[in-house]
């Protein structure tokens, strides 16, 4: 049998398998861990980026408007995941002592739940702020939860590389919010959360290859084995070097940007170079998580530089790089 | 006769009665907040609000 159809199989169970008339002990603060506030944190940061470079004088509580709106969409696309992924975190560590698999929130309840939040946040966001910003939205959250979530994870080990795309949106969710319409300068933001998503993720599921494999979720270093996801994981990671660097060499941030991209690049090459080199099962697993943990300052970093260097109005660096 | 009455269909226990108040008022504070939204909304906009570019 194939891992697709055993995991079907096993998500139907875990449903069926659920109480769903018992009335509820949830508290509010599981429904706000089913949104995946981590997550949400990071979104509501890339919009953040991409509607205040955005060539458009927002107003505050627009601005306000459209960030909240971002993050309720996606909460909604984490409750939809946790949702339909609940057989999958029931047998995973890191996601065992979630909502779903404890029995505090019924299937149908966070199912409800995201959906309400899903339309409240895309109605919302095309009533106050811009529609393209709300058709973005949605599409974002149909890409999570249908392509990435209910097709994507539990069929191919490119899941992560193609479902990606819905973590990148965000910043062109926001510059479409300021300026109603799409740019090169949100086009190259999406690029770099893109590439930076699979060797971010790799890294975590090196370490956690055993809890994927038995979820039955075909990860990379489930299906093609460990080496192989180290080849991909320092590939990836050439690769987004000098994408992360690309809005500085176009002209569209300045010299501190681009001594932040060039220098944070290489850095993430060399994190990359010792999970690919590094053999010693502990000091693998030490050298793949400290690849995961430098990703997610190196992203924050690029985009915070991006935001301060706008808001000083390129005196940073554009005076010296034009 | 018993002095209280007896309870039919689904009784809650404590812990139920307290983690539904809890979500009530939750939900309560975000449908007042999306109130006052959309209000400061309307007030920033002005006839604005009306226009909605794609």
């Amino acid at each position: 049998m194939s891992l697709v159809s055993e995991g079907a199989e096993l998500a139907v169970r875990v449903r069926a398998s659920s109480a769903p008339y018992e009335p509820s002990i949830a508290s509010v603060g599981d429904y706000v861990a089913l949104m995946k506030p981590r997550v949400m944190s990071l979104v509501v940061f890339t919009a953040l980026v991409g509607l205040m470079i955005a060539p458009a004088h927002v107003h505050p509580v627009i601005g306000f408007t459209a960030l909240l709106c971002i993050a309720v969409g996606a909460g909604a696309a984490g409750v939809l995941n946790m949702w339909y992924d609940a057989d999958i975190d029931a047998v995973m560590t890191r996601t065992s002592s979630r909502p779903i698999p404890q029995g505090r929130i019924a299937p149908g309840e966070a199912l409800g739940f995201g959906v309400t939040l899903a339309a409240f946040s895309i109605c919302v966001l095309g009533l106050l702020v811009s529609w393209l910003a709300a058709a973005l939205l949605a599409f974002t959250i149909f890409f999570y939860v249908v392509i990435y979530t209910m097709w994507l994870k539990r069929w191919t080990p490119l899941n992560i590389v193609i479902g990606g795309a819905a973590g990148a949106f965000p910043p062109v969710i926001g510059w479409a919010a300021a300026t109603g319409s799409i740019g090169v300068e949100p086009c190259l933001l999406f690029l770099i959360v893109f590439f930076w998503t699979p060797p971010h993720f790799w890294s975590l599921s090196l370490v956690r290859a055993g809890d994927y494999a038995r979820a039955r979720v075909p990860m990379l270093p489930v299906v093609a084995g460990a080496e192989e996801t180290r080849r991909q994981i320092l590939l990836y990671s050439a690769v987004l070097a000098p994408i992360g660097a690309a809005p500085w060499v176009l002209g569209y941030a300045g010299m501190v940007y681009g001594m932040t991209a060039l220098l944070g690049g290489a850095a993430m090459i060399a994190f990359a170079w010792r999970v690919r080199s590094e053999r010693h099962a502990e000091r693998a697993d030490r050298a793949a998580l400290q690849l995961f943990g430098y990703s997610i300052l190196y992203l924050f970093v690029l985009f915070a530089v991006l935001l301060i260097e706008d808001g000083l109005g390129g005196l940073l660096g554009r005076g010296m790089g034009a | 006769m018993a002095d209280e009455p007896e309870q039919t269909g689904i009784v809650l226990t404590e812990e139920q009665k307290r983690s539904r108040r809890a979500r009530s008022i939750a939900i309560a504070l975000a449908l007042g907040a999306l109130v006052i939204l959309f209000y400061v909304v309307t007030l920033v906009k002005g006839p604005a609000v009306l226009n909605r570019p794609l």
